[in-house]
């Protein structure tokens, strides 16, 4: 069989478009769920493949300092049996039905991911086996301890890599107080600490509907996907009490450096400030300014004076992660170790240059020609699409987020950029880290 | 790079799914021995492009091993009409991403971007087919890069020495042996013109495959590649010496110290790798392979990870498509307390429990859905469209081998997995362990890297 598309039939996806590097729309649906999910969805019949993302607000800034791992633990944990099935029964089910459904924690969220056929006996299947997880972990004690001692052991070689090092510490650095940084504390004994209790409670006070985001793509019909929505969370409660605000940032005054001895062949770096947050004011000049700098590997600044031109170093990037809070402004390379001062030296030049002229005008155009020209390259799948309806929906950014993006950058000036760095990128406040065996 | 997992190209219609299936690839042949295919994929409005030449590391010989990685890294210093450094900024510039990856058997170069941007990218390629022209000081410099790359991929990176140490003892003749990156002496020594020869040797039309997904009319990127490549010469290639492994007889044991805070295994059995799609053996090992590891109930997970606890990880990996020697392999590291030899025994015990008493028909069942299911999901992704059609083509079999491939694989017999579990003997046996080292203590040399694809 082989059946020739229309364009009018494949895309739901590729619906008013505007070629020409301008805006590529997408047709967003979104409602709330009876319990108060927030529900994103985008109809995309071309391949029939459902992909689907329930978020919730138990990421690791949820976790309680002293205990360190739960939100993690609590995800991965989902899927270790539930109240009607064995953990070997739900992996059989799953196979099964050729699905895969995976628990992720991140900083601000937590939950799961499911990619199944579009078939509605196999994806109502799939589906009913996500909401058994999310509805009614078991949480075996047998398992927790099994997970446990894998857990400390993947953290031990972990600790084996200079990155992961230099990256963890500047965490630390960057939030000695705040959420942000809790997971950065993760150990072996806050690991060994953790008990079925805590998951159970962690699950309870941060798994409900209301503090969820779905998000779906894929060969269903919007009647289909309400249903899906609500199976999905039907055994899920809201219960009394609410989560409490995450609190704002406090900059330190100025960055330490920190020295860690690690043996290698090469010394790790990290540099880095928390800056940036979802609604910022100055999110789009940070945002193409650093496409300029760092963000734009080949095309940046870093790429170009610390690799290309004198060969220091396999990659460098600086890169703004923005949150709720103020995320990283960061950035990171490795070199051989008796080089690590000279690569330093030129990275922090180069960002000091940078703060101080910003990007020449020819760069700026060549940021927004990438940013703007590429932009239908970020969601040209359904994977990468519900990547975007998830932050959509845990920022409650508007619908016409992925159309004024475009419209933003284009309108960044030299000068808006200039300023926005001047004023928020301050290099005696980053921290730095040193990772190698001269240290 | 690709292992084990066997993706999908043409439209496979799923267990009669009433759905919608891709129109097939459309390809072509220039005079002068250029092979184009082009997949139609209306979903976005972008393309990706990806230039295969058919030249890895299984192509080099002992001394200058990693020519084809390094001269990857330098087919981006510059041609007399683009400088170096503006390959990437011209792609940059129309919205477009470019990288590009060498492994054992091809070297690869890609662009991302919209499809009205096509051209430009057909264009720049051509261009470096056959101007390339780098400065020695820009050989110098990358050299450097290359070698930080090696760092940090490989020394200082205990699954990265484990994996050099594999290949690297588990073969003696054939050339897959040489870790794709080069030993670093190699790097050491490597010369300027030793690259500009190379690329003499291999970048010509005529060993070159250009595959083309997205939202493209397949006409239209034909006639376009055709003024863009259709005027180069075609080159005189190197003889390809066969090489074979002479028979392994008699098991090898290797270890290898690294700074590392836990010990690992792997277990590598010399296996025959797929060179006509009506074998069967390969697709018998496949199987093996998708039964142990890879989708939620499988075999060895369950039972090392979950059940005996006596692993905290373990997998299984055949790659069938390839130029070199193929290994079938297990690999785990010990749950803490338990020794390295007590991992060994439980994986050699689930093997000889499939040898004598075979799977199960519910476990071949699930992997044939797998394998369907994989297909369709492999086809949200242009580029994972485009790598499956260009490795099967670089290899030497035809995208339209894709799924002839699938329905052998889906006709192995339980039979066949017990008797493909039989095959692998001691005889045929590497034995790789890693002792960990605390940091304080001298090194050993550094040992190469297993994993097949090196970026850019």
């Amino acid at each position: 069989m082989s059946v020739k598309l229309s364009k009018s039939v494949i895309g739901w996806l590729a619906v008013s478009m505007l070629l020409g590097g301008m805006a590529q729309a997408v047709t967003i649906q979104h409602w709330n769920s009876a319990q108060g999910a927030r529900v994103y969805f985008v109809e995309a019949h071309a391949n029939p493949i459902v992909d689907l993302r329930v978020e919730f607000d138990a990421g690791n800034r949820r976790e309680d300092p002293a205990k360190p791992g739960v939100s993690d633990m609590t995800a991965s944990l989902l899927d270790a049996g539930t109240a009607r099935r064995s953990e070997e029964q739900l992996r059989e089910a799953l196979a099964d039905t050729a699905s895969s459904l995976s628990a992720f924690a991140e900083l601000e969220g937590a939950g799961v991911t499911l990619r199944t056929l579009a078939r509605p006996a196999v994806r109502e299947q799939a589906v009913a086996l996500a909401a058994d997880v999310l509805a009614h972990p078991a949480f075996p004690a047998a398992i927790l301890e099994r997970e446990k001692a894998r857990t400390i052991e993947n953290l031990r070689q972990e600790e084996n890599d200079a990155g992961f090092l230099a990256q963890r510490e500047l965490t630390r650095q960057m939030y000695p107080q705040h959420p942000y940084g809790i997971n950065a504390r993760v150990s072996a004994a806050s690991l060994k600490s953790i008990t079925r209790a805590d998951l159970l409670a962690f699950w309870r006070s941060h798994y409900q509907p209301r503090y969820a985001v779905v998000s779906i793509v894929g060969d269903l019909s919007r009647a289909e996907a309400e249903r899906l929505a609500e199976e999905l969370l039907a055994g899920l409660a809201n219960r009394p009490g609410s989560l409490p605000a995450i609190p704002p940032v406090a900059l330190p005054p100025a960055g330490k450096t920190v020295k860690l001895t690690h043996p290698g062949t090469q010394t790790h770096m990290a540099l880095g400030m928390p800056v940036i947050t979802r609604d910022d004011p100055d999110y789009f000049p940070l945002l193409v300014g650093n496409y300029a700098l760092g963000g734009g590997g080949f095309d940046a600044r870093l790429m170009k004076e610390v690799r290309d031109k004198r060969g220091l170093t396999y990659g460098v990037s600086s890169n703004f992660s923005p949150y709720q809070r103020a995320g990283e402004f960061g950035i990171g390379l490795s070199t051989r170790n008796d080089q690590a001062a000279t690569a330093l030296k030129v990275t922090r030049d180069t960002l000091r240059q940078f703060i101080e002229e910003g990007p020449s005008a020819a760069e700026l155009e060549q940021a927004k020609a990438n940013i703007i020209g590429g932009f239908p390259l970020r969601f040209d799948s359904n994977g990468k699409l519900l990547g975007y309806l998830g932050v959509i929906g845990l920022y409650q950014l508007p619908l016409t987020f992925l159309d004024d993006y475009v419209k933003h950058v284009a309108a960044v000036t030299p000068d808006q950029v200039r300023d926005a760095w001047r004023r928020r990128i301050h290099p005696e406040q980053m921290a730095t880290v040193i990772v190698g065996p001269n240290s | 790079m690709i292992s084990r997992t066997l993706s999908t190209v043409a439209g496979v219609v799923f267990l009669g799914v009433c759905g919608v299936v891709s129109a097939e690839p459309v390809e072509a042949v220039l005079d002068n021995g250029m092979k184009i295919v082009v997949q139609r994929d209306e979903r976005a409005p972008v393309a990706v492009s990806q230039l295969w030449y058919r030249v890895g590391s299984v192509d080099e010989v002992n001394g200058r091993t990693g020519l084809s990685h390094l001269l990857e890294h330098m087919m981006f210093k510059g041609t007399p009409t683009v400088p170096a450094g503006e390959f990437s900024r011209l792609i940059a510039q129309a919205g477009g991403k470019d990288n590009a990856f060498t492994s054992r058997d091809y070297t690869v170069y890609f662009q991302q971007l919209a499809a009205d941007k096509l051209p430009l990218a057909l264009k720049l390629e051509a261009d470096r087919m056959h101007n390339l022209s780098f400065k020695d000081s820009d050989f110098t410099s990358e050299l450097q890069v290359v070698k930080e790359e090696r760092r940090m991929r490989t020394d200082d990176q205990p699954a990265g020495i484990m994996a050099e140490t594999l290949f690297a003892n588990a073969f003696v003749a054939n050339p897959v042996r040489y870790p794709v990156i080069g030993w670093m002496d190699d790097l050491d020594h490597m010369k300027p013109d030793d690259l500009r020869q190379w690329y003499h040797h291999w970048y010509g039309p005529n060993n070159a495959t250009l595959v083309v997904v997205g939202d493209v009319d397949p006409q239209a990127v034909i006639a376009e590649a055709r003024r863009q490549f259709g005027p180069l010469k075609p080159v005189a290639l190197p003889e390809r010496r066969p090489q074979i492994e002479p028979e392994q007889k008699g098991e090898r044991r290797v270890s290898v110290k690294a700074v590392s805070p836990l010990p690992s295994l792997t277990l590598a059995w010399q296996v025959p790798r797929l060179e006509k799609v009506d074998a069967q053996r390969p697709y018998a090992l496949y199987m093996l392979s998708a039964i142990l590891d890879g989708q939620a109930a499988s075999r060895l997970p369950r039972r090392l990870v979950r059940e005996q606890r006596v692993a905290t990880e373990v997998s299984a990996d055949y790659d069938m498509l390839g130029r070199g020697g193929a290994l079938f392999s297990l690999s785990g590291v010990p749950a803490q307390g338990k020794a390295l030899a007590q991992l060994e025994q439980a994986l050699r015990q689930e093997m000889a429990h499939i040898a004598r008493d075979g799977v199960s028909e519910r476990e071949l069942e699930r992997v044939r859905l797998q394998l369907q299911a994989g297909r369709i999901y492999e086809k949200d992704s242009m580029f994972a469209q485009a790598m499956r059609i260009g490795n099967l083509e670089s290899i030497g079999f035809s995208w339209r081998d894709d799924a002839t491939i699938d329905a052998n694989i889906a006709k192995v017999s339980a039979e066949q997995v017990r008797q493909a579990a039989r095959s692998l003997v001691d005889d045929h046996l590497t034995v790789v362990t890693l002792l960990p080292q605390q940091g304080d203590k001298p090194r050993m040399p550094a040992m190469p890297q297993g994993d097949q694809t090196h970026v850019r």
